[in-house]
């Protein structure tokens, strides 16, 4: 429908296939080629090499792999539990006091990433709670920024679910605790894993509050592409985003099929 | 309180905590250079910068989303499927991927550079960060417009065609009032996104270039001038918050 002639259909399909594929797919496209590039001066690399990527998986590179995979599951375990409350009790909570409640949870969302780096170097460098300096401050930076999009993933999908599964429960006998472990929760389950994959995914690749606040050893691997881009080394630094893309995806579909056990839709 | 109201207090007391407490040290750590940084040429020529390109790729944004969601609902192709699902899984790379593969591409000793070709350090200059960021946010806006296409009636179209309307008048007149609200939605958190990008900025790395966040990060940690990074980081958070209001309207 919309354009009826054949001819017309051709010119924008090859428009949106020029377009897109110089906008979206080049620039994918070439990460991956510069990961095996050992030389790159003609359209296409001059010489291929797996060196790069196999050097991406030894010493302080895999270390600081380990260290956002840690990061990332302590993030988004941390901000789907927040979430997930937060979602929950904003729901049952009186009109006003849940209008307010439900602007905060959102708030880290609107705030770029480097200034929630600043301020907890200004407010944890300090007591009453010093973190400066250990691992925990980086921990607490990603939880910030993630919980948030848990929370909006959660309580929309709250949001969408019909409260009569709940009152039914409720009309039967169970009691609250009960109705929320049995009913609630398992009807949120594809809600919750989803809202964990997005705070993983979110925190692997996490760079502006990190790069504020990571100690030394503690040094995610976001941190270390960017050094090693600033001394112009780029096909490594491509071999070790590749690597990160490539937990992010293992870690995610390992956590979609978590996420899908049966009855839990 | 209710013992209802009392479940929000431990989410609330995190947030407050972690995010709130900090943010208002923050303010607080601002007060004594404000006139001093505030009244600099550099500090304004900044805020226009980053106002500018974070209004610009939006723009390009909202043409191309719009181009690429019409083309994707109405004159699909085979494969305009996994084209979908691309968009959906682009959305959770890292922004700096893109800056990675345009300093492999355009870099001062890049692809383009090693043919032979002046590329006259495209990537360093205001208008190679809008079009990185175009490049990173397009998906951003197509897809609450990819959602909205898929819910008007096909008859709707058909009618208006059947009555003698060109595609272009269908388009303006019937697709794009009703696909209002989430063009307004997507562009608002576009912009709310590009005023906050840190990460591309970063890693292309172009001296002239400075925006608000980039500035937090240069007076916190290459300079150390803690007091001054609080004052951008202010002005950028005043900023934001304006953006997100507006967005937190458009999108209910």
């Amino acid at each position: 429908m919309l354009i009826w002639t054949r001819r017309g259909r051709a010119a924008l399909r090859t428009a949106f296939a020029a377009l897109f594929a110089l906008v979206i797919l080049a620039p994918l496209a070439v990460v991956v080629l510069a990961a095996f590039a050992r030389s790159w001066n003609g359209v296409l690399p001059g010489a291929y090499t797996t060196g790069h990527l196999r050097e991406s998986l030894t010493d302080d590179r895999l270390a600081a792999l380990l260290v956002s995979l840690q990061t990332a599951l302590a993030a988004g375990l941390l901000a789907v539990l927040v979430g997930t409350w937060g979602a929950l009790a904003v729901a049952s909570a009186p009109r006003l006091l849940a209008r307010v409640a439900d602007t905060l949870l959102h708030l880290p969302i609107a705030v770029s990433s480097v200034v929630v780096g600043l301020s907890m170097l200004v407010a944890f460098n300090k007591p009453p709670l010093l973190l400066g300096g250990t691992r925990w401050i980086v921990i607490a930076a990603h939880t910030v920024l993630v919980t948030a999009f848990a929370y909006s993933t959660v309580s929309a999908a709250l949001k969408r679910l019909d409260p009569a599964y709940a009152q039914v429960a409720g009309s039967l006998g169970a009691a609250p605790p009960r109705v929320l472990f049995r009913i609630v929760l398992p009807l949120l389950m594809p809600a919750m894993s989803a809202a964990a994959a997005l705070s993983i995914a979110l925190s692997l690749g996490e760079v502006g509050a990190t790069i504020m606040v990571y100690p030394p050893d503690w040094r995610t691997l976001p941190v270390g592409v960017f050094t090693l881009t600033d001394r112009g080394r780029v096909f490594p630094a491509a071999a070790l985003t590749l690597t990160l893309l490539a937990t992010a995806l293992v870690t995610l579909t390992g956590l979609g099929r978590l996420g899908r056990r049966p009855g839990a839709r | 309180m209710t013992r209802r109201a009392l479940w929000t207090l431990p989410p609330l007391l995190l947030v407050a905590g972690f995010f709130v407490y900090p943010l208002t040290l923050t303010a607080l750590q601002s007060g004594g250079a404000w006139t001093r940084v505030a009244t600099s040429p550099e500090f304004g020529r900044t805020v226009l910068r980053t106002l500018e390109i974070a209004v610009c790729a939006t723009i390009g944004c909202l043409l191309l989303g719009t181009f690429f969601a019409l083309v994707l609902t109405y004159a699909p192709f085979p494969g305009a499927r996994a084209v979908a699902r691309l968009i959906d899984t682009v959305l959770a790379f890292p922004s700096y991927l893109i800056a990675l593969a345009f300093t492999v591409l355009y870099g001062s000793a890049g692809v383009v550079d090693g043919l032979g070709i002046a590329t006259l350090d495209f990537i360093y200059t205001p208008a190679g960060l809008v079009f990185a960021e175009i490049t990173f946010y397009t998906p951003f806006v197509m897809r609450p417009l990819l959602a909205a296409f898929g819910q008007v009636p096909p008859a709707q179209l058909e009618v208006a065609a059947s009555l003698g309307a060109r595609p272009w008048r269908v388009v303006r007149q019937v697709l794009l009032p009703e696909a209002l609200p989430a063009l307004a939605a997507g562009g608002g958190l576009t912009l709310l996104l590009t005023l906050n990008e840190f990460g591309l900025v970063l890693f292309i790395g172009a001296k002239d270039v400075t925006t608000l966040p980039m500035l937090v990060y240069t007076k916190g940690l290459v300079t150390f001038d803690q007091a001054g990074a609080a004052v951008a980081a202010v002005a950028q958070v005043a900023l934001s918050l304006t953006v997100y209001s507006l967005y937190r309207r458009v999108a209910r």
